[in-house]
């Protein structure tokens, strides 16, 4: 074959296949080997991480997922009295609603009565309209001894007989926006809104809870995170330019909070910090104060405490950021006239800013959701929003609301990320 | 004190420098530099040239002695009040700022007006070829771009004095070339005193009107490029300032500045005298491989007045624009010769003898160690 025959077929090519546009063309089959090798390089990439994949689906999207659900999810009402919901539905929400309405009601209450469910039903009913619980469990009480064949006729009277209440469309609202098995309420709760009667959604008046909680754990989150900035720094700044032997022995003793148990050292601070602590035995008998101090239990026991703990994690990305900071800057800028105090804003600050901001990042946010220091040495002056997350969990069995107050705490973490971000620029950040 | 000494730009009047209190980095260190000279200081690593740059823009405490800058000491004086430029070998350049912020930065700091700073980065950029990068950061140029840029930034505060830490050590051959013309063409151009530190002795030659060549602290010799190659003052310079023969043999005559000596191949060779050699002891003949001249035996031309050695061809190594024959004489050192690749090169055979003819001029005789 003649070079311009080459030539002319090469162009062929050219005219028929885009991917020819680097001059050389693959053909079909060279392809098909290429992207098969591509997808096996892919194929063996994925199945090394698998097994991770399935654990943080297990471990971390499910609960978060189901978090997320519970906070929305309600549907204990809509269990207990489903036949008094259906027939719910027709009803115009205004006057009394018809006989069939009150028919399956007064069957629904004989029901729970005699299943024991009528308190929980109540209580469900009364967080919507405080005050109905009575109502209903009275009510429930009387049709319990009601003959079925009596309540099948005339349940209607029965139920109107049993009380007043029932005539009016108040309670009835109430059932049916707690029976809706999809509610804002526990976002709103933990907003501290609530939907009116006619359900717009209005401040709460009564106790402001969580937003004050929130903005509590907020302040108390920058305070702590500015402290570990204060401390941190200039002993990252120590370790860094230390001799090497030097700087691993100090290490050591930066590193060593993180091999001791948790427990142990919030414990240790109570020790330090009670009515009769190693703190206030001091300063007594030096004389300073005449009687103890309150430390212990207060939101500056927190503060302490949680600076203690978190300071490592200020610590270590600082200090592998200014490992890496050349000498020569410093040196550079003196050269040109500026000042040690100069140059050390101007130059070595800024370069310190990776590690500054990841530091900060990591110390806010798990001082954000932090939970067993405040629990043990915060008192009630000192709680934290998770202290009030973990109180719904384990003790008003409120999940719901729990879940709600957590989802809330998620979305505030991830838009201060997403504003850190748009701001500084997450690509800033550098653990090492 | 001679009566010139005040005149001199820079000085240094007995610098040492001492780490731990008990060795010398820097012994006893003298020199004087005019205005205008580019100074390379040269050495192997660890021969005390950093330390004396570092001395000198104030970055390393002076242990005993003065460093005087037109005249006043600034032995003492804080880096940042010397007005001394620097360039380091990683550049150095500030990555949060961009280029023109970089180079706007030491006369921020002298609280020049904002008008001034932009005409003059703006001059500086056109000058190191660099218009229009001003507002990218330094993590987008190349190396030698960043290079440019470092030098401008030293130069641009107008500095008395500018020092250079192996600016160029970080690049590859082809781009230090072009970097070290572009010292030259910007030195020349705007006519700035420079201490230039390298261990390249290429680097060294082709740029300074000085060199120091520095070994275990002390200045061995510090003299033009030319009189450094040509005229070593010691073994030690003869040896590390480009590539060099040493011919060992008996010392037999000495007149005045010629001492003449025997080799192992029994032959006389001729040397301008640089060490005091004693009759009857062993000393070595320097001769660079491009002073030696190939002529096949048999031949007898100008074999009167130049030394002759007779040597056995080991290898002949094709470089390109030259080739080298390595011959072996008796006691089994080698002797290199450097012959330009032109048609007078001869062609000789692994194995055959040959007559290396040199000048007496060209070799120099140090005492064996």
């Amino acid at each position: 074959m003649s070079d311009s025959s080459v030539n002319k077929a090469n162009a062929v090519n050219n005219d028929a296949d885009a991917m020819s546009a680097q001059g050389y063309a693959l053909s079909k089959k060279e392809m098909g080997f290429a992207r098969r090798e591509i997808r096996r390089h892919k194929l063996l990439a994925f199945s090394l991480v698998v097994p991770l994949l399935l654990f943080l689906a297990f471990a971390f999207i499910a609960p978060i997922g189901s978090m997320l659900h519970q906070g929305f999810y309600n549907p204990v009402v809509n269990d207990l009295v489903p036949e008094t919901l259906s027939t719910l539905k027709e009803w115009d929400g205004k006057a009394q609603p018809n006989d069939i309405v009150l028919n399956a009601m007064a069957k629904d209450l004989k029901r729970l009565a005699l299943t024991r469910d009528s308190g929980k039903f109540s209580a469900e009913i009364n967080r919507y309209l405080p005050g109905s619980s009575s109502v209903i469990k009275s009510s429930a009480r009387k049709l319990k001894r009601a003959e079925d064949a009596d309540l099948a006729d005339n349940g209607a009277q029965l139920l109107l007989a049993a009380n007043d209440a029932w005539s009016k469309p108040k309670i009835w609202r109430s059932i049916q926006q707690a029976g809706n098995i999809y509610t804002d309420r526990n976002y709103l709760t933990a907003l501290d809104l609530e939907r009116n009667q006619s359900g717009e959604i209005i401040v709460r008046e009564s106790a402001q809870v969580y937003m004050k909680l929130y903005t509590k754990t907020l302040k108390l989150a920058l305070i702590i995170t500015l402290l570990c900035l204060l401390f941190g720094y200039p002993l990252a700044y120590y370790l860094a330019n230390a001799p090497s032997k030097k700087a691993n022995l100090l290490m050591i003793l930066v590193m060593l909070p993180f091999w001791t148990s948790l427990l142990v050292r919030t414990t240790a601070w109570i020790a330090l910090l009670q009515t009769n602590g190693v703190i206030n035995t001091l300063l007594l008998s030096v004389g300073i104060i005449s009687e103890p101090l309150e430390l212990l239990y207060t939101e500056f026991s927190t503060i302490v405490a949680m600076t203690h703990i978190l300071l490592p994690f200020m610590i270590l990305p600082l200090y592998s950021v200014m490992k890496g900071v050349d000498p020569s800057y410093f040196r550079a800028a003196m050269s040109m006239g500026a000042r040690p105090i100069g140059a050390f804003i101007q130059v070595y600050f800024p370069a310190t800013l990776p590690g500054l901001s990841a530091g900060a990042l990591l110390v806010f946010i798990i001082s954000v959701g932090y939970y067993i220091t405040p629990a043990l040495v915060g008192g009630t002056d000192g709680q934290m929003i998770s202290n009030i997350i973990a109180f719904h969990m384990q003790q008003s069995n409120n999940w719901s609301l729990a879940a709600a107050l957590g989802s809330l705490l998620l979305v505030l973490i991830l838009a201060l990320y997403w504003t850190y971000d748009k701001f500084i620029g997450a690509s800033n950040i550098k653990l090492g | 004190m001679n009566s010139d000494s005040e005149s001199d730009f820079l000085r240094f009047a007995n610098v040492q420098k001492s780490y731990d209190q008990k060795n010398l980095v820097v012994k006893d260190f003298n020199l004087n530099i005019p205005e205008g000279e580019f100074l390379t200081l040269l050495g192997p690593s660890g021969s005390g040239k950093t330390t004396v740059l570092m001395m000198m823009a104030g970055f390393e405490s002076v242990t005993s002695g003065e460093i005087l800058l037109k005249g006043e000491s600034i032995t003492r004086t804080a880096p940042y009040k010397r007005n001394i430029g620097m360039v380091f070998q990683n550049y150095a350049l500030f990555p949060h700022m961009s280029i023109a912020e970089n180079l706007a930065y030491p006369l921020k700091i002298r609280r020049i007006p904002k008008s001034e700073i932009k005409e003059r980065v703006d001059r500086y950029l056109e000058l190191i070829e660099l218009q229009g990068f001003g507002g990218r950061p330094p993590g987008q140029l190349s190396g030698g771009q960043r290079q440019r840029v470092a030098l401008a930034r030293a130069l641009i505060f107008q500095p008395s004095l500018v020092l250079m830490d192996e600016p160029l050590g970080a690049l590859d051959k082809k781009l230090r070339e072009q970097m070290q013309l572009e010292i030259s063409r910007l030195h020349k151009k705007l006519g700035f005193t420079a201490i230039y530190v390298t261990h390249d002795q290429t680097e060294a030659l082709t740029m300074s009107d000085r060199i120091a060549v520095f070994n275990n602290g002390v200045v061995q010799q510090c003299a033009a490029p030319e009189v450094l190659y040509e005229q070593p003052e010691n073994a030690f310079v003869a040896e590390f300032i480009g590539e060099n023969n040493f011919i060992f043999g008996v010392v037999k005559e000495i007149r005045s500045n010629v001492i003449e000596i025997e080799i192992s191949t029994g032959e006389m060779v001729r040397a301008r005298k640089v060490d005091d050699c004693q009759i009857g002891s062993i000393c070595k003949v320097s001769v660079r491989p491009e002073k030696l001249f190939l002529i096949s035996e048999g031949s007898q031309d100008g074999s009167s007045d130049n030394n002759v050695i007779t040597g056995k061809l080991l290898l002949r190594q094709y470089v390109g624009d030259y080739i080298r024959y390595y011959f072996e004489l008796p006691d089994e050192k080698e002797v290199v010769v450097k012959v330009l690749n032109d048609h007078t090169a001869p062609n000789i055979d692994r194995g055959q003898t040959a007559r290396l003819l040199s000048k007496e001029n060209d070799c120099f005789a140090f005492m064996a160690d």
